[in-house]
């Protein structure tokens, strides 16, 4: 057996990842290939100014955005190599996504939003209802599954989103901003729960984040600066 | 998804309902303005109509309608009479008087002679008083819709006495009949008792109304006819026919109640596109991260076309719902007497609304299949 064998097999992998975009008749790169490997059980912050390529690089690791050159593999899967049908549904069997504005659609309640996957994985809605509401309960909300959105407020939205992101169990969770629009204390404990039921030994949560209030709670921050890399630790680094 | 697409839909209620509407007016317009221009246009045929034992008219050559027609000599009708395939043959009588009522109004009626001894040619059906009555002296039945615009108010005309070109009729019945395009007063009475009415030329006889004998169709016998006696025989469905041709000819409703209906195509397009693109617009966000959760362009299209398809279906039953309501609560007035909608017209708007949606959908389906999940994240 070799020694490469006995590695666990990285949740995220890019190699030489690049991204151009056109502007008028410029051509502007904005990763500059990029090679990085995200572990399973890891809670990964994608820091960076705006700019600085972070929203690109997440939307091409979870596969809603292709590269300009570059592979990317998720838990092993060349995800560009799969066709147009194949990276919708590893996606829906994959990944669960949180987004900074929630997304919640406004006229389904809170249980029904949260089972959005369950019912596009093509479960029964009763039943995809039932483990949405259990997920809700495990986030502490279970009170607020017959809610509309708008009847909650933003940290319950943003649970309800986190439910949504949970709820199929993906082994991927991907978090633009998710605490951007709470307060430090709801904040803090929105990261406590996706730590609790987003990672595990083979999971692995990825966030794209500001927000200095919850630096503390990663277990490993990527600094991207210009489309690079420009540190890789456990704390953000003096000069941040 | 579809019932996620449901949801979105009629939870925008202020969407919801504008697309309801749109679809539901524009239904309405096209239904209601199609059915009132069918019914209208088959009035036309109303004089073939009204007389339902006859399977062939004969015709001076020249003639067109029922009301556009050129009297023939009386000898026309020993010809068809001895036209093998005939079984009977009676006159009929076509023309247009003044008669002054009671008050001392003038007004323009057509007299419509019939068969002296069977009748024929009266309207198979009697308001009030029966057919015979035109037995009596001086007798005539005025058709009903007639009698709404002679006789205000409601008031029986049975016993009115009339003054038809100096000669004196007393109306002693009252037909149920088809009203004519113009909705002109109609007096029937017999043959012989026209000809006084309408004095004039030499040549008064205006149709032979003829029936088949056992085992001759209409056509066969209305081209033996033609050929024996160098009349026009014409089967009553072509007659009517040609009825209604003419007032699709000569007059300009084929082209008013065309445009409306284009009009109501127009306003269904705009209604429906300007507020089907908002509401896509307002979820496009919603539709994004459904795209990046992992839905397929598949059943999103299924969810817009889920969307446009359920606003469609009870736009179009509501608005076929309000043409059969108007059609109903205005059956009583004499314009629109015998009014009725053709299978084909809730078919047409149907197509119409199918068009609509489809267009709509269509270009509010564009705009979130352009979504790229990745805007989600900007």
């Amino acid at each position: 057996m070799s020694v490469s064998d006995t590695k666990p097999q990285p949740a995220i992998r890019t190699r030489g990842v690049t991204r151009d975009f056109k502007a008028g008749q410029q051509t502007i790169r904005v990763l500059h290939g990029i090679d990085l490997d995200v572990c399973p059980g890891e809670l990964t912050y994608l820091v960076g100014e705006s700019g600085s390529g972070k929203t690109t690089m997440i939307s091409i690791m979870c596969g809603i955005l292709w590269p300009t050159d570059g592979d990317v593999e998720v838990f092993g899967t060349d995800i560009y190599a799969l066709s147009d049908n194949e990276l919708v549904n590893f996606r829906l069997q994959n990944i669960g996504f949180i987004f900074q504005q929630y997304n919640l659609i406004p006229s389904i309640d809170a249980a029904s939003n949260a089972a959005v996957p369950l019912i596009a994985q093509g479960m029964n809605r009763l039943e995809a209802r039932e483990r949405a509401v259990a997920m809700l309960e495990k986030l502490n909300i279970g009170d607020q599954a017959a809610k509309l959105p708008n009847q909650l407020s933003g940290g319950q939205q943003q649970r309800v989103a986190i439910a949504r992101a949970l709820v199929h169990e993906p082994r991927l969770v991907v978090c633009d901003e998710p605490t951007a629009a709470l307060d430090a204390k709801s904040g803090r404990k929105v990261m406590d729960l996706l730590r609790e039921v987003g990672v595990a030994e083979d999971r692995s949560v990825i966030i794209v984040t500001h927000d200095n209030r919850i630096f503390d709670l990663a277990d490993r921050i990527l600094v991207l600066e210009d489309g690079r890399i420009t540190h890789d630790g456990t704390d953000m680094p003096d000069d941040h | 998804m579809l019932w996620i697409a449901i949801r979105m839909l009629t939870g925008d209620k202020q969407k919801f309902y504008g697309l309801l509407f749109g679809i539901a007016f524009s239904t309405l317009l096209i239904t209601q303005q199609l059915t009132i221009f069918v019914n209208l246009v088959e009035r036309g045929a109303s004089g073939v109509y009204n007389v339902t034992e006859a399977d062939v008219w004969v015709m001076d050559e020249v003639s067109r309608t029922t009301e556009v027609n050129f009297a023939m000599p009386s000898t026309a009708l020993d010809k068809v009479r001895g036209v093998t395939g005939v079984d009977w043959a009676v006159p009929h009588l076509r023309a247009v008087a003044s008669v002054r009522t009671k008050d001392g109004d003038l007004e323009g009626v057509e007299i419509i002679g019939v068969d002296d001894a069977t009748l024929i040619g009266l309207p198979p059906s009697m308001i009030e008083g029966s057919k015979s009555v035109l037995f009596q002296p001086d007798s005539v039945i005025i058709d009903d819709v007639g009698t709404t615009r002679m006789f205000e108010g409601g008031i029986s005309p049975v016993g009115e006495r009339l003054e038809l070109n100096d000669q004196r009729a007393v109306i002693r019945g009252v037909a149920d009949t088809i009203p004519s395009f113009t909705s002109q007063v109609a007096l029937y009475t017999k043959y012989s008792q026209a000809l006084r009415y309408v004095p004039g030329s030499r040549n008064r006889l205006s149709f032979v109304l003829v029936g088949t004998s056992d085992g001759v169709s209409s056509e066969e016998l209305a081209a033996r006819i033609s050929e024996k006696t160098g009349l026009k025989a014409l089967p009553r469905e072509k007659l009517a026919q040609n009825g209604i041709d003419f007032i699709m000819e000569n007059t300009g409703i084929p082209l008013n109640f065309g445009i409306t209906v284009i009009l109501g195509f127009i306003v269904g397009v705009a209604i429906v596109g300007l507020t089907f693109s908002l509401f896509i617009r307002d979820n496009i966000k919603q539709f994004g991260a459904l795209k990046a959760i992992g839905v397929t362009n598949r059943k999103i299209a299924g969810m817009v076309a889920a969307q446009a398809f359920m606003v469609g279906m009870i736009g179009y039953g509501l608005g076929v719902l309000g043409t059969v309501a108007f059609i109903y609560s205005f059956s009583g007035d004499p314009t629109f007497k015998g009014f009725y909608i053709p299978w084909q017209v809730p078919l047409i708007s149907l197509v119409a609304m199918v068009l609509i949606i489809v267009l709509t959908g269509w270009i509010a389906l564009r705009g979130v299949m352009k979504t790229e999940p990745a805007a989600v994240f900007r």
